[in-house]
Order: structure tokens, then sequence, then C-alpha cells
């Protein structure tokens, strides 16, 4: 299903626009080369030779030096809508999104209360559809109320418009009921994704359990606690014939465990965040919980050195932000007491081609292609630059350097783990669904006669 | 130095530095009025979110021997039973402008946090399981008053590791002093990954024999509750240090307070070979070294003021 067809976003004016001379890499259309995209009706109408395009009335952007990509889509994000509406809500959350290059994105459902009716999922939708800049998709969560115990209406909730199924921000802990949920998927359809966690073995634990964790006295959370669970609904998703996307892979042996399954043919998925692509548990040493508290937590090297394989052997098929806003009170304390998570919409692609790009470690194709890696597994189309698609379109300057927060943000929280970082590369404009979402103020823009 | 929130951000000159300054007001403990009047009209604020005898006690004595003013603040029965955070109450109590905050928190990191709140100088006594420098700071001072030097000493640390801020900083503070440390207790209480820190690891006491100082921790008893060990009685089968386990050339410390008949028998607690009472004198000239160290070490230079956080500041005389 196309972005507009399956999810939920403010109707605008469509875009008519030519980027002029820009660099358009799309490496899944097999595009890469300079051109006037000339987008018509929130279509991308054609890619013409460059300075070659009939402008026709058309918002022209010099865009000469300056790369198109297809927008990219994250399939793990907070929106902290209901209940929460103090860290982030539907609108300020896709503005966020609208601003990190995103042209679509997808709501964790463990909201207060959980989205675990059919009518969590229509005021939801509703309100997206008053205000998201980009399109949004709304998880449900797999059992009522996060508890684990019993599977939520399901096929309601589909109907509903749920685009799939999650209980994030805690483990299905009883195997039973995840193997029911698997079994049930056969009737309601929808991806179930999955934070791999056994609190037996995180227990208490704040960080990654290492020689770091354990220089600073803070009780660990084992890699095992993640792989261990990974290996199971791995397993259980092969015996129901069920498929599943297994959230912010953070340790090598889940890595290890995702590459096993889908060689044995299992429908498995998985994503990995900028944080943990970027960061290990060394940046804890500074015990500041605003930009190294997190679940799953930073971990060592080899872990990082594992998921960047996964990114290139596509064991890892997409990043996925797991943006999760805070306010200062929750991590304006001491690193144990601080709340997790990170917020990353408007900084992934900046942080990710600084960190992987520029350091020559992932080329910029594959970056691109993994940005937008999140939509397929929730059978959404993949956002494309192909003339004849829906208009979906980040605008990127690579050599612009910025410092993250010097601006504010556009989520209303600003736990952002690059806050003060200076990153190379940064999105000047994004089209969403056929609708310009984004412009950076600063951004000029020069309009034909 | 404008805070101490660590060893591991001391060096082994500003280790000695601390330990030659304590050693001076040791002669003043043997005057019959123990006072100094360096800190006269400067306050101090100590504030303990965690149970403690020994380290609070002799912070709070450590300040009147130097004549500040001391203003004692415990969390139970404070506006933090009321729900106040840690940030607002170093608001409050920066409000008086101290000359320095001693904390204790029961999570790491706090006392860092705190130097970032605050202009006073902070003084970490025990955030979390992290770090205890003032002890560790009392626990080299008496072996060196002891040894002469700690260099090539071969120390043992036994016990519960995992849970201790005393075995993190004490192995930190050894090994910078040039002592050989070796960690040893039940693998569920040695945390993984503890060697990179520059210690050995061992499972049993059977090697023990080779310690010149043989430092046992305290065995919390809901460690037990926790399945860290299976028993008390076990626990103490194989670790427990005895005279049996300990020879005559073996020094004994212990960070206090002692459960006795646990990690330690009452002969080895009173047998002449312990330094537990050592420690504990040794606690309060430490402290008042290091409170002298932070607020009047360097006088004459740059007066500390509104130091960015974070950074350190020249030591002077703050108003």
């Amino acid at each position: 299903m196309s972005l507009t067809d399956a999810l939920d976003v403010r109707a605008g004016e469509p875009a008519h626009l030519v980027l002029r001379r820009a660099s358009v890499l799309d490496p899944v259309a097999g595009i890469d080369s300079v051109y006037d995209v000339v987008v018509r009706d929130g279509q991308i109408a054609t890619l013409a030779g460059p300075g070659e395009a009939d402008t026709d009335g058309a918002e022209v952007v010099e865009a000469e030096g300056l790369h198109a990509f297809p927008a990219f889509f994250d399939p793990h994000v907070h929106l902290r809508t209901p209940g929460h509406e103090h860290k982030e809500d539907v609108e300020t959350g896709t503005r966020a999104a609208a601003a990190g290059g995103y042209c679509g994105i997808l709501a964790m459902a463990n909201t207060e209360p959980p989205v675990s009716t059919a009518a969590d999922v229509t005021a939801l939708r509703e309100q997206a559809q008053a205000g998201a800049s980009v399109p949004v998709g709304f998880l449900a969560t797999v059992t009522k109320g996060m508890r684990g115990e019993k599977l939520t209406e399901m096929v309601e909730l589909r109907e509903a418009g749920a685009v799939g199924f999650s209980d994030d921000g805690l483990p299905i802990v009883d195997a039973g009921v995840m193997r029911r949920a698997l079994q049930y998927q056969r009737l309601c359809g929808g991806n179930i994704a999955l934070h791999e966690e056994d609190p037996a073995l995180s227990r208490e634990g704040a960080m990654h359990e290492g020689p770091v964790s354990a220089a600073l006295g803070i009780a660990g959370i084992p890699s095992v606690s993640e792989s261990t669970m990974v290996a199971r609904d791995a397993a259980l998703a092969g015996y129901e014939g069920a498929r599943i996307h297994v959230q912010h892979l953070s340790a090598a042996e889940s890595v290890e465990v995702v590459r096993a399954a889908k060689a044995a043919g299992v429908q498995i998925s998985a994503e990995a965040s900028p944080h943990h692509l970027c960061l290990t548990d060394e940046e804890v040493r500074g015990l500041d919980p605003h930009c190294s508290k997190m679940n799953p937590p930073l971990r060592e090297e080899r872990d990082r050195q594992a998921l960047i394989e996964g990114l290139r052997d596509g064991t890892v098929e997409c990043i996925a932000t797991d943006h999760a806003p805070h306010q200062p009170e929750e991590k304006d304390v001491p690193f144990e007491q601080a709340a997790m998570g990170v917020t990353g919409l408007e900084t992934a692609f900046a942080a990710l081609h600084t960190e992987l790009v520029l350091s020559g470690t992932i080329d910029l194709a594959l970056l691109v292609e993994r940005l937008a890696g999140g939509a397929a597994p929730f059978d959404l189309e993949r956002p494309t630059l192909a003339p004849g698609s829906e208009a979906n379109v980040a605008l990127c300057d690579l050599g612009a350097e910025w410092t993250v927060g010097e601006d504010g943000y556009e989520s209303r929280s600003a736990n952002s783990w690059c806050a003060g970082k200076t990153l190379t590369g940064r999105v000047l404009m994004t089209v969403a669904a056929g609708q310009v979402a984004y412009r950076l103020r600063s951004f000029s823009l020069g309009v034909a006669a | 130095m404008k805070h101490l929130l660590s060893i591991e951000q001391l060096s082994r000159a500003e280790i000695e530095a601390i330990l030659d300054r304590a050693e001076s007001f040791a002669e003043v403990g043997r005057r019959d009025i123990k006072k100094v009047p360096t800190l006269r009209g400067r306050t101090v604020v100590s504030l303990f979110y965690e149970s403690s005898t020994r380290t609070s006690s002799s912070f709070d004595l450590a300040a009147k021997r130097l004549s500040a003013d001391l203003v004692s603040v415990k969390a139970a029965g404070s506006s933090v039973d009321k729900g106040e955070s840690l940030k607002d109450t170093v608001a409050t109590l920066s409000a008086y402008d101290p000359a320095a905050i001693v904390i204790r928190h029961p999570y790491a990191g706090a006392a860092q946090m705190v130097s970032g709140w605050t202009s006073a100088a902070v003084v970490n006594a025990g955030d979390g399981k992290h770090e205890h420098p003032s002890q560790a700071l009392l626990d080299v001072y008496t072996l060196r008053r002891r040894l002469g030097s700690l260099e090539g000493a071969r120390i043992w640390i036994v016990g519960d590791v995992l849970h201790s801020r005393v075995a993190r900083s004490n192995l930190i503070a050894f090994g910078r002093m040039g002592a050989e440390v070796t960690v040893c207790g039940p693998p569920t209480l040695i945390p993984r990954g503890i060697e990179e820190l520059g210690c050995e690891v061992s499972y049993s006491l059977d090697g023990i024999g080779e310690a010149d100082v043989v430092y046992a921790l305290r065995m919390q008893k809901e460690r037990m509750s926790e399945s860290f060990v299976p028993s008390l009685r076990e626990y103490a089968a194989n670790f427990q240090i005895d005279t049996r386990r300990l020879n005559p050339r073996q020094l004994l410390m212990h960070p206090g307070p002692v459960n006795r008949g646990v990690e330690l028998s009452g002969e080895a607690i009173d047998s002449p070979q312990s330094l537990i009472t050592e420690q504990v004198a040794a606690g309060l000239v430490v402290r008042m070294a290091i409170l002298y160290e932070l607020l009047a070490g360097s006088e004459g230079q740059t007066p500390a003021g509104e130091g960015e956080a974070g950074k350190p500041t020249p030591i002077g005389t703050p108003a």
C-alpha cells in the first residue's frame, strides 16, 4: 500500500516544484545522476536533464550541489500521545520527522493509556488527519494494556487502521502469549514488532554489562537478555509460519540470531537505531543520562561493528530512530534514576552521514537505502524517486555543518543524543506524501519569475 | 582540584598531596585544643541521602575542627521526603553560599551532577556503587603509615565486589600507588569485566597466602534473598577471613561496619594485625585534608568563583 493510503496526514496543497540540477540518488530504483526533479501535483512527474525542465509556473529550487534522496521512513517513533503530550504530540513529533527528512513514521503504542482499543486508534488517526506534517501509522499493543497477559482485539484494531502491533517498551515475557499472538496473526495480519528483553536477565540494569558497568558500579543489562529473546521469538515465528520485526537490535549475538533465522527461512526483519550504530557504552563513562541512557543500552564496539555488518549484508534492513522524547526533569537526575530514551528524528541522517559515511564505514547509497527500509516490513511502499510515484523527497546539503540544538528543536523535547555535537549534512527540505512538509528556515528558495 | 568526585580523577601526586596534608593534621589531633582556624567563616554542607555513621560523623567533625560552619542535612526528615528533586535541593542549599557540599547518594554520578549545579566544591562521600574516594584515601593513608609505601604490595580485596563502591575506589587507588590488587569473591559477586580496571580476579581464597594486605568487604544480608550466594553459612565457609586463613605477617582491613562472624571472624577483627580502628582514626584527618585541599589548598591563586560546570577551577578563597 502507498503511504497515503495506509497512513494519515493533514491534507494540504500538492507540491509543484522543480529541484534544478539536484544530485539524485535512489539506490533501489537504480537512479544516481544529476537531474531536474519535476514534482507536479504531488507526483514525481519526470527526472529531466539538468537545466532542461520546463518550470511551468512551478517553484524552482536551485539544487546544484544538493542531494535529492527518497525521503526516509521510520518504523519506530514515540509520539507520547495520549497521556504524555508534554513530551511530544502528533503535531510536534511529525514536524520533527519532517525536519529529519522523513516522509512517514510509525508511532508506538506504549502511551497512557496504551493504544489497545479500536477507539484509541480512531482517535489518533483523527489527530493525524488534523495535524500531522508527514504520514503517520499507529501500532496497537499486542496485549491488553501491555500487561503481557491477554491479546487485544487484533482483528478489530486492524479494521480500525492499526498498521501492526507492538508492546514496545516492554517485552512479551510469556512465550505462550507470544505464540498465541503469532497464531492469531494469520487471521488479523499486520506485522508484530518486538522489544526483545528478558527481564529476569536485565533486572534493575541501567546500562550494558561489561567493563564499563564494572568500572561505574552500575548494574548491567547483559547482551544475552536481548539475544535469548530474539532466538526464542525467531523459533516461535518459524514454527508458526508467522512474521515478526525485531526492534532496536543492540547486541552482536542478536544480529547473529537474526542472520541465522533469515537463512533458515523465518519471516523476520530487524532495525537498528542511529545511536547504537554510532555510540558505545564508553559514552556512559561521563554519567550524563541525557545522551547515553536508553533501553536497549549502548553496547560495546564489537556490537556496534556487528550492527554495521548487519546493515551491509541486509540482516538489518532498516534504521529506526526509537525517537523517545523526555522532559528535562526526567533526565536532570543521576544516571540510574533517569528515564530511558533519546530523541533522534531530526538528527538521524546527519549523525549517520557524519559518523558512518564520512568516516568511510558505509557508503551513502547504503545509508539512503536503509533509512527508507522501514516501510517494507509493514507492507508499505518504499519511498522512491522513480517517475510516476508519489513525491517523497529529502533534499540534503551534504556539506552543511550545524550544531545540534543551537536553533532549538521541532520536537517538544530536547533530549537528543546529538545535542551540542557538530554534524555534517543537513536536510533542507522534505516533501512527504506529495506535500512540502518542511523547509529549513534559513534555506532560501529561488522562485522562477 | 576543584571537587573530589572520584579516585579515577586523581593522579598519584594528587593522592600523595592529600595524604601529606593529613599527616600534618594528625599532629593537630594530639593537641589539647584540636581545632585550627583555617575555614573560619565558611560553610560546609553535608547532604546524606543514605544512612552513614563513620563517613558523615567524620566529615562533620573534620569541618568543625577546621572551624567551618556546618549544615548537616539527612534525606530522611527533610524536604527530600516531600519529593524535592536533587537539583532543587542543591539549589536551595547553594543559596547559603557554602564553600563545600559533601554528598552521599544512592546512585552513581550524583556528586558529579551536583558539581554542575553549584559553585561550591563538591566532595563525593559515596555515589551508589560507583566510588567512595574519601574511604580509599583513608585506606591508602593507613597503609602508607604501616608500610611506608604501597609500591609492590600485594593487596587482596575479598567479598561482595559487585555491590561495593569501596572496592572500586580502593582498587583504583591501590593500583595508582603501585600495589598489585586481586579481587576475590564468589563469581556471582564479581562484576564481569572488572579485570579491565587493572586487577587480578580469584574465585577462591586458596592463593591468599601471597597477600600482604587482606581487605575484607561488608557482606550485606539482603544479597542472600537475591540468590547471589546460597547462604551466609556457605559464604562464610568459603570466604570468611579468620585467624586460620590469615598469617601473622598479613595486615587486615575492613571499611566497616563489620558483620562479625560473616566476612570476618571475631578473632580476626580483634587481632593485632587488624587495622580497622586505625582506619577510623585516619578517616578524620584524611577528611580534614580533603576539605583543606579543596578550600584552602592553593591560597593566593585566582579566587574560585562562578566556575563553568565541569571545568576545573583554581582553588582560592571563595567569597
